[in-house]
């Protein structure tokens, strides 16, 4: 039973790769080490426990044609005949236990091997450094988790072990068949042979439209989610003819290639089933006239050819041709569960966000003397403890001193995004950016937190290189309120206290009320307490914006980043905002990214980027009397987006 | 209501029809092929030694059935594909198509996320689910059937076996079956909430790296994740008991087939040997098919939300018509809103908008401020008719809008939407939305009134530049002038801007304001801004507050009139300017 979610993976062209598949079935038998022997052992147990009770039934009727020849009456028969059966009985209780044992083992072992993989997965994810996300779309990485998580499911709870189950049947009844005869055995091989290349060819065309399928599902996928984002515009211009017209076209598309892919996918059942039945009939025949023509055999058996061979061994010849097709249905789901497989171990392959950093930050009490003491409680203080390679160490205060020096950097290599920059922000400064879209500067904020590393140049906090400083503690000293909000399902309190998990819930109100946002949030349904979901969709933007700086106001950090944070706010109520973040910003150093000129007019230096190079720097009063870019900004001659 | 959502079949009734009629061939000749097999067993066991004759007789009739059920197959399968390949084409279709029906009203109820995944995701279960029907619904019970009256017909009182083994197996996989669908539900759903989890913290990672909050994220995670797996492994612990069961069924029957089969063979002689291995045959073949059927009972289950959720969108009607008998020219460029009040959804407590009286003459410039969720959007959508309002009526060129053809009133009222959208495709195909049969000369003339010639012209590829999916690589000033030059190009009665030069400097808004007072001066302009300075020189001035008119009157009125105009205004001429 299988939730489909979502859309399979792409087809691999039905090809096995040997290695994904050793590591799969190596983590695998590694979650559970001690338990997936045993389910091993109740299969292969079960396999063979099936095959006995054939020589019981087989004795049963011997006994009975033995009581008809003879006439004998019912209760001499019955003595023969029920111990015989009260064995059977007693095959069946042992297969019936480890079938129960197996299948509810492997109910448990599955869930438990997911959960851990999915973990796994979900915390690499958490290392791996903001370029992964910024390079991969979030419905990509998302399919992770959904699509190949369940391919994987049905790989190991169903595919392999029928998969496990029908080799041991097969290597059984293949050494039964040599044991009977060489010579008909490789007809049988001849035939699965025949067989293996017919599922191969009507796979691949299976294969072939599967993959064209999934482009074509692509292609629909996205004119769909194109034209549903667009549905008012669509609206409002009568457009709704045109639209139909476009996507009946990417439908029929999608319904030819389906409908191929499935076809093929249909037919390889029965063929190989009717592959069978001839190879069947063609035992049947051979070994009929080798039986006639008295034919030497060869065999460990050592017995020549005559009918008490020939019949069972049909009946090994259907069971092996069954078995053969058992495994060609599984070869898909296979290939499928792999395909899922590598793109998980992609995942969990990535490279993890490197931290050398080894300054870290601790709670300190400082005297009047500057003197900084390490202690374990919260002091309000901060300090940055360095160890030196000499084995001293030092304490330093966090302050707040950001210093940029001549950094250049690009998100490609030769692709440079900005070209010596140098910033230097005192303890308390306000510094803004100023500038068109792709000049550079959110780019310089993603590198004083260490999302990107610079390519070149330095950056120092507090007078110590950033590259030293460990990512959590650096991270922990800057908060950061982006343009795009997001908020977390949960609670307003829970989504403020993200800030600080120690915040008690007085100091997350204290900060709401500090960023002026104490007042909507009271009028919500049930105040703090109110659940957000779906990113806060039942707030206006503006308000999840006064969330996410109260979520700031909350980390208390010396250094804040605030990109674009109040461009969703509309003029009315970011003069109220306003109020609180110049309470926010008191006595801390700020970066701000507005396009707004009015929220950066009071900063301390206003720097003007343009294609990644600081072009005017300066206080507001300086850069109007310098009538440059700024100026012209300013008096609205210049667009900026 | 699932009624409307199988009349898609259409065409596809007739694969649906040889795929059924060749899949109940297929069942028949596999019946029979378990006999002839066990007569070419006959033949080479039989006493008078081998007859190589017979043999081939034999042989060659099961080739031919085999080939004959190769071919049924092949064609029911074929067929089938093509089935349900196409009801799920036409499902999309239907659905797609009814979605374009839709009226405003309509897609705020279905988010654009479900519509997209009742396009895709859900469809594709009903494709899987239709196959799955075609393929056992006919053939499961017909080898079911067959297999029974071949039993009764073979082993007599033998077939007393069914009496006890059929119930106990359907009760069972039925009981597996109930206990398993809620359980399964409950996971789906917690998984789903999991999924939204995971991509709120792709989304959010630079909040979460930024905090340095991935230990904590990790242990949500992990909780979250180890729940799930309590509760998967609860529902697969209870499917996991339909393999027992069935074992069991099977167990019984050949120990009952056994024990009485013996007996009957000894004392009364009724059956022989041959009819008791039959009816092991039988017996297995019976189970199978249960079995089949209790799967496609489960699957049918859980696909059934997809089948409800499809359902929904195609018995969704717009909730906006055309009149019996509609109007389809529009006068003029008069707007009247008289005592309209109007609300989102007809149960909820606030009105978006209340007491609004309002009377604009043809060829004025009207300017809207407001602040978010003032209701200024909600008011000039009532104009297009986008929304119906609640009470009271508005009307265009002296008509009721409701007494229009939507697409006459639509035609002649050219609104730029707030989130504006350009589509995948070149600049003068998103233009050519305006007015699909418009000039080259005539777009390019559309642009320059919305300052947008010049920087496409620009382009290297000047009009024939692709635009990406959602505009990606035009600015976002860019992309307003495109939108607007896009409705210019239906050359309205009535020009609505909702906030779309926001992104535009204050030098290229007011040129494209002074272009609207030249060229198309009896076009009825509207302008939604946050920029006083954009509705500065309007004829009219609204200011909106929490769903009402605050004030209105020209700019020098509202200076000494309206408090809040004169706020907002100080606040940006502040020191110079304001750009956004």
């Amino acid at each position: 039973m299988s939730k489909p979610m979502g859309r399979g993976p792409m087809h691999d062209g039905r090809k096995i790769d040997v290695k994904a598949l050793g590591r799969v079935v190596k983590l695998f038998v590694s979650s559970y080490p001690r338990l997936i022997p045993l389910v091993v052992v109740c299969i292969i147990g079960a396999a063979i426990v099936a095959a006995c009770p054939a020589i019981f039934t087989q004795q049963v009727f011997a006994a009975l044609e033995e009581a008809l020849k003879n006439g004998w009456d019912w209760p001499t028969v019955s003595a023969e005949i029920l111990p015989l059966i009260g064995i059977l009985a007693g095959l069946y209780a042992m297969s019936l236990t480890f079938t129960t044992v197996q299948s509810q083992l492997m109910a448990y072992i599955t869930q438990g091997f997911l959960n851990k993989l999915r973990r796994k997965m979900f915390d690499g994810m958490q290392n791996l450094p903001i370029r992964y996300f910024d390079t991969h779309k979030h419905g990509d990485i998302m399919s992770h988790y959904t699509n190949d998580i369940d391919t994987l499911r049905q790989l190991v709870s169903q595919s392999l072990p029928s998969l496990l189950q029908a080799c041991i049947i097969v290597v059984t009844v293949l050494c039964i068949m040599l044991y009977f005869s060489v010579w008909m055995t490789l007809l049988v091989l001849a035939g699965v042979t025949v067989m293996f290349f017919v599922s191969k060819k009507i796979g691949g065309g299976s294969a072939k439209y599967f993959i064209r399928q999934q482009r074509a599902v692509g292609k629909m996928e996205g004119y769909v989610q194109e034209m549903m984002n667009g549905q008012k515009v669509i609206k409002v211009f009568c457009h709704e003819d045109e639209v139909r017209e476009g996507f009946d076209k990417a439908n029929d598309e999608l319904y030819e290639d389906a409908y191929r892919a499935h076809a093929y996918a249909n037919i390889l059942g029965p063929v190989i089933m009717q592959l069978g039945n001839i190879l069947y009939v063609f035992c049947a025949i051979v070994g009929g006239l080798l039986v006639i023509t008295g034919a030497s055999n060869v065999g460990f058996a050592m017995m020549p050819f005559s009918v008490s061979l020939i019949v069972p061994f049909l009946n090994m010849t259907k069971q092996f041709t069954g078995n053969v097709n058992q495994v060609s249905q599984q070869i898909n789901s296979i290939a499928m569960g792999l395909a899922g497989a590598q793109r998980v171990f992609a995942l969990m392959d990535e490279v993890p966000e490197e931290d050398d950093g080894y300054v870290t930050l601790v709670n300190a009490v400082i005297d009047q003397n500057g003197n900084v003491t390490e202690v374990a409680h919260h002091t309000g203080q901060w300090a940055w403890k360095h160890p030196h390679t000499d084995g001293s160490l030092t304490y330093t205060p966090l302050r707040g001193d950001v210093e940029m020096t001549e950094v250049d950097f690009g998100y490609e290599e030769n692709k440079p995004v900005l070209h010596e920059v140098s910033v230097y922000a005192k303890p308390g400064q306000k510094v803004a950016f100023v500038g068109a879209t792709g000049a550079g500067k959110t780019t310089i904020t993603n590198l004083i937190n260490r999302f990107y590393d610079i390519a070149d140049g330095k950056i120092r906090y507090d007078g110590i290189n950033i590259n030293k400083i460990k990512k959590s503690d650096l991270r922990r000293s800057l908060g950061i309120v982006l343009q795009e909000t997001n908020l977390f399902t949960g609670s307003v309190m829970d989504n403020i206290r993200y800030g600080n998990l120690d915040a008690t819930d007085e100091e997350c109100i204290k900060a709401a009320e500090l960023v002026g946002a104490h007042d909507f949030i009271t009028r919500l349904p049930e105040g703090y307490n109110t659940e957000l979901s779906g990113n806060g969709a039942n707030l206006s933007q503006g308000q999840r914006q006064m969330i996410a700086i109260a979520r700031a106001a909350v980390a208390d950090p010396p250094v804040m980043i605030l990109d674009e944070a109040t461009s969703s706010i509309d003029t009315r109520t970011e003069a109220i905002v306003a109020r609180g973040m110049d309470k926010l910003m008191e006595g801390r150093t700020v970066f701000v990214i507005a396009h707004r000129l009015s929220t950066v007019m009071n900063s301390d230096v206003i720097m003007v980027l343009d294609h990644g190079r600081i072009i005017e720097r300066g206080s507001h009063n300086d850069l109007i009397a310098q009538k440059g870019t700024y100026y012209q900004l300013y008096t609205g001659a210049f667009e900026l987006e | 209501m699932y009624k409307r959502l199988f009349r898609c079949v259409r065409e596809f009734k007739k694969p649906t029809a040889v795929s059924l009629f060749f899949i109940s061939l297929e069942a028949v000749v596999e019946c029979f092929i378990p006999f002839i097999t066990a007569d070419l067993v006959n033949r080479i066991q039989a006493d008078s030694g081998i007859e190589m004759v017979e043999i081939l007789k034999t042989g060659l009739l099961l080739v031919v059935m085999a080939i004959l059920s190769l071919s049924c197959g092949t064609i029911a399968g074929r067929a089938c594909a093509k089935a349900s390949a196409g009801f799920a084409r036409n499902v999309r279709h239907d659905v797609f198509h009814n979605i374009q029906n839709f009226a405003f009203h309509n897609i705020d109820k279905f988010s654009t996320s479900s519509l997209v995944t009742r396009l895709t995701t859900d469809i594709n279960h009903v494709q899987m689910s239709y196959m799955m029907i075609i393929r056992t619904a006919i053939r499961a019970p017909l080898m079911l059937v067959f297999s029974v009256v071949m039993s009764a017909i073979m082993g007599g009182a033998l077939a007393a076996t069914f009496v006890v083994v059929i119930p106990v197996l359907a009760g069972g996989l039925l009981l597996v079956s109930r206990k398993a669908m809620p359980a399964f539900r409950r996971v789906f759903k917690k998984y789903d909430r999991l999924n939204e989890s995971i991509e709120e913290n792709v989304r959010a990672m630079r909040v979460v790296k930024g905090f340095s909050r991935e230990e904590y994220e990790k242990e949500k995670f992990g909780d979250a994740s180890e729940n799930i797996r309590r509760d998967f492994t609860t529902a697969e612990r209870i499917v996991a008991l339909n393999t027992p069961i069935m074992q069991l069924c099977m167990n019984f029957n050949m120990i009952f087939v056994m024990i009485i089969g013996s007996q009957l063979v000894v004392t009364t002689g009724s059956i022989g040997i041959g009819e008791m291995t039959a009816m092991l045959t039988y017996g297995v073949q019976v189970l199978m098919q249960l079995m089949m059927l209790s799967m496609i009972y489960v699957m049918l289950t859980m696909s059934a939300e997809s089948f409800r959720r499809i359902a929904e969108v195609l018995a969704e009607k717009s909730s906006l018509t055309d009149p019996e008998d509609p109007i389809t020219t529009i006068a003029d460029g008069s707007i009247d809103f008289n005592g309209v009040s109007f609300k989102y959804v007809e149960g909820a407590e606030r009105y978006a908008l209340s007491d609004i009286d309002l009377h604009i003459r043809s060829g004025m410039t009207v300017g809207i401020l407001g602040g978010t969720g003032s209701s200024k959007s909600t008011l000039v959508q009532l104009i297009p008719r986008l929304y119906d309002v609640s009470e009271g009526a508005v009307c265009v060129g002296g008509v009721d809008v409701r007494r229009y053809g939507l697409e006459a009133l639509r035609n002649s009222v050219a609104m730029v939407l707030q989130k504006n959208l350009l589509f995948s495709g070149t600049i003068k195909e998103n233009l050519r939305w305006g007015n699909p049969d418009a000039t080259d000369e005539e777009l390019v003339e559309a642009c320059k009134l919305a300052q947008a010639d010049e920087f496409v012209q620009s382009f290297p590829d000047g009009y024939d530049t692709f635009i990406e999916q959602g505009g990606t690589n035009v600015s976002g000033g860019q992309k307003q002038r495109l939108c607007i030059a896009r409705a210019l190009l239906k050359k309205p009665k009535i020009l609505i801007l909702d906030d779309s030069t926001s992104a535009v400097d204050t030098k290229t808004d007011a040129l494209i304001r002074g272009g609207f007072k030249r060229f198309i001066p009896e076009t009825t302009k509207i302008i939604i801004a946050q920029r006083v300075a954009s509705v500065q020189d309007a004829d009219l001035i609204l200011v909106m507050d929490g769903g009402r008119i605050a004030a209105q009157g020209t700019h020098d009125e509202l200076l000494k009139t309206s408090e809040i105009y004169r706020e907002v205004y100080e606040q940006q001429t502040n020191g110079g300017g304001d750009d956004e």
